[in-house]
């Protein structure tokens, strides 16, 4: 897998001009249940943008509404300012790339990859010889090279997903859609393949959706991330947005860990179960609000100043450091922090901390 | 040496008892099967070649055969076609009354043939329901060979959409959704994509529908009318020349039926495992 870093040739890809997307107050409803509420977005031509959301979130109904294979209940989907609405899958001129591969199983991976020319009218074909060119350039830039005789089953996951991807590319498509395209692979092929997606993405420049579930994906391959939640979009923005400035309590759950515990501001202090937290605010009068915190970024506290106070009720090693699971006030809120590994507590005993970096968030 | 040769056809499994099943299965095959088989066997060849041959050779014994074959390859190929639209039917969409439809394809299996044969003429006989029409147009049914391909296509019809049907239902509808993606258009999908992976099904219940055909006999012989060289099909003139208590012309027939059919549905699961080999390449 070490070859997949470097091309074997320079060649360039033959590609159909990328396009931008408009995403225009999409809407789909599957009978009684919504599974978008008035989706917008706007992508530009070249874009590689991440749709990430849990399941349920509508992620996989937005990229199959792009592709065409659903139809928005309402809204509209502009291709280079050119409305969508009405053009079948077929004439869309999109690579479409799900997570188990869908091969023909019967057919070699020559004519997996060339079968989006061969079913083109004969007016529109490429000669066989131009077939069998690209495709054989294909399997080049997917590092499959020798094997175009072979049949899907004689296949691992990670050179089939290569293979799905290839058949993808050879129709020229003007817009490239990937469903959880390494969902069935292992972590190591996973990491492999996407370092070599971001490279091919690089090299072609297809405006490119992908959907994941997989945070660490999407902050690694996305130029852009749409994070959603409930058939709605919570925010949209590149990794340090996302990550550094998360619009909302879910996107700060979602990514990465975190804590996040119900707060009340009171005359510009931080009151966590009503006591003082040592963290201020700056903001006059009183309301209920959420505190939001990654456990690395907190400082144990050892005398009697404000602090959050909690006890220990687990710990386990986390990677470099030692995370701690605590139990804070009587309503036995539940808060995560990591510490230096000489730092272990018996199970039961008190810790205070303060965040370093936190977040206040509406209740 | 009997040892090695025994471990090298065994495959490891957690279910042990490989002699015993095997033993199993060829004596109840034999008794089943193989030996009433034999017994028909023994009695041809007891009875001589000439006469043997005079019999195989009788216009009156060629017309049958070539009916009871002929009319069950078509029947079969045309339970094929419309067998795998029921099929198609019945898994791709909901309906209401799908379910009540779905029941319905099993009839042809539990009705006594009998039954079938009697409806079926009173159907297509000249003063039938549907008959009346066709002669009209100067077409007899009932009595002729397309009565008897009429009876054979009716007690088929199951053996295709039960085989056809559960392969339907695996189908990953995904392969069809990325062949649209691709540009494909309906009919393309399902020529290139959906057929080929259909045709070790579609072989099975071509089998199965044809060796019921060439074995059938109630549902027929009331609405072929039974006419010597025309409608007469080869079991019917089995039960005829035992009636007629000439046993080595009867068993003559039916041993030419069965080689006939051990050599077609042979064939017919070589062609099986070719296709399905073309699908999985394990």
């Amino acid at each position: 897998m070490n070859a997949m870093t470097e091309f074997a040739d320079d060649q360039s890809i033959a590609l159909g001009a990328p396009v931008g997307v408009t995403i225009e107050n999409v809407a789909k409803d599957f009978g009684d249940s919504p599974a978008l509420h008035g989706v917008s977005l706007d992508v530009h031509a070249g874009e590689l943008v991440a749709l990430l959301g849990p399941s349920g979130s509508g992620k996989t109904t937005l990229l199959r509404i792009l592709a065409g294979l659903e139809a928005p209940t309402s809204g509209r989907v502009l291709f280079g300012g050119e409305d969508t609405l009405g053009l079948p899958v077929q004439d869309r001129n999109i690579g479409f790339v799900f997570q188990h591969y869908a091969l023909f199983r019967h057919m070699t991976v020559f004519d997996n990859i060339a079968f989006g020319l061969t079913v083109r009218p004969r007016r529109d074909r490429p000669a066989s010889a131009e077939i069998r060119r690209r495709v054989l350039h294909l399997l080049d830039l997917v590092q499959l090279s020798g094997l175009e005789k072979r049949y899907p089953a004689q296949l691992s996951g990670g050179q089939r997903q290569r293979v799905a991807l290839a058949r993808a590319l050879a129709i020229e498509p003007r817009l490239l859609l990937l469903d959880e395209p390494f969902g069935a692979l292992d972590a190591q092929v996973r990491r492999d393949l996407r370092r070599w997606l971001r490279e091919i993405h690089d090299r072609t420049g297809h405006t490119t959706f992908f959907v994941t579930h997989d945070q660490e994906e999407a902050l690694e391959l996305a130029d852009r991330i749409v994070v959603m939640s409930k058939g709605r979009i919570e925010q949209v923005g590149s990794a340090d947005d996302i990550y550094d400035r998360p619009g909302s309590p879910f996107v700060f759950s979602f990514i990465g860990e975190s804590t996040l515990l119900p707060v009340e501001i009171a005359d510009g202090a931080v009151l966590v179960d009503g006591a003082p937290s040592g963290l201020a605010f700056g903001e006059t009068g009183t309301r209920p609000a959420t505190l939001g915190f990654r456990p690395h970024d907190v400082t144990l506290v050892s005398d009697d100043s404000p602090a959050i106070r909690g006890r220990v009720v687990a710990e386990r090693r986390h990677g470099a450091r030692r995370r701690l699971e605590l139990q804070v006030g009587p309503k036995h809120l539940r808060a995560e922090i990591d510490v230096e590994v000489e730092a272990s507590r018996t199970l039961g005993s008190l810790v205070a901390f303060r965040p370093e970096r936190w977040r206040i968030f509406p209740a | 040496m009997t040892a090695t040769a025994a471990s090298a056809w065994r495959k490891p499994s957690v279910i042990p008892g490989f002699g015993l099943a095997l033993g199993f299965t060829l004596a109840y095959l034999s008794l089943i099967v193989l030996i009433p088989l034999g017994g028909l066997v023994l009695r041809t060849i007891g009875m001589g070649w000439p006469q043997f041959l005079a019999i195989a050779l009788d216009p009156r014994t060629l017309a049958a055969l070539r009916l009871s074959f002929g009319a069950s390859a078509i029947a079969a190929a045309v339970n094929t076609v419309f067998g795998l639209i029921v099929a198609w039917v019945l898994v791709r969409y909901d309906f209401p009354g799908r379910k009540i439809v779905d029941a319905v394809v099993d009839l042809p299996f539990a009705l006594p043939t009998a039954v079938a044969g009697i409806s079926l003429t009173a159907i297509y006989a000249p003063n039938g329901w549907v008959g009346q029409y066709a002669a009209a147009f100067g077409i007899r049914i009932a009595y002729t060979p397309v009565g008897v391909f009429i009876a054979l296509v009716f007690i088929g019809l199951p053996f295709v959409v039960r085989t056809v049907q559960p392969v339907l239902e695996d189908m990953d509808r995904e392969v069809e959704e990325m062949a649209a993606t691709l540009g494909a258009r309906r009919w393309t999908t399902v020529r290139r994509v959906v057929l080929p992976t259909l045709v070790p099904a579609l072989l099975t219940g071509f089998a199965l529908a044809f060796a019921r055909a060439v074995g059938e006999y109630g549902s027929v012989i009331f609405i072929a009318g039974n006419i010597p060289y025309v409608s007469e099909i080869a079991p019917l003139l089995i039960v005829i020349r035992l009636t007629e208590f000439n046993y080595a012309a009867a068993t003559a027939v039916a041993s030419i039926m069965l080689a006939l059919s051990f050599v077609l549905l042979f064939a017919i699961n070589l062609l099986q495992a070719w296709s399905r080999r073309r699908l999985s390449h394990e």
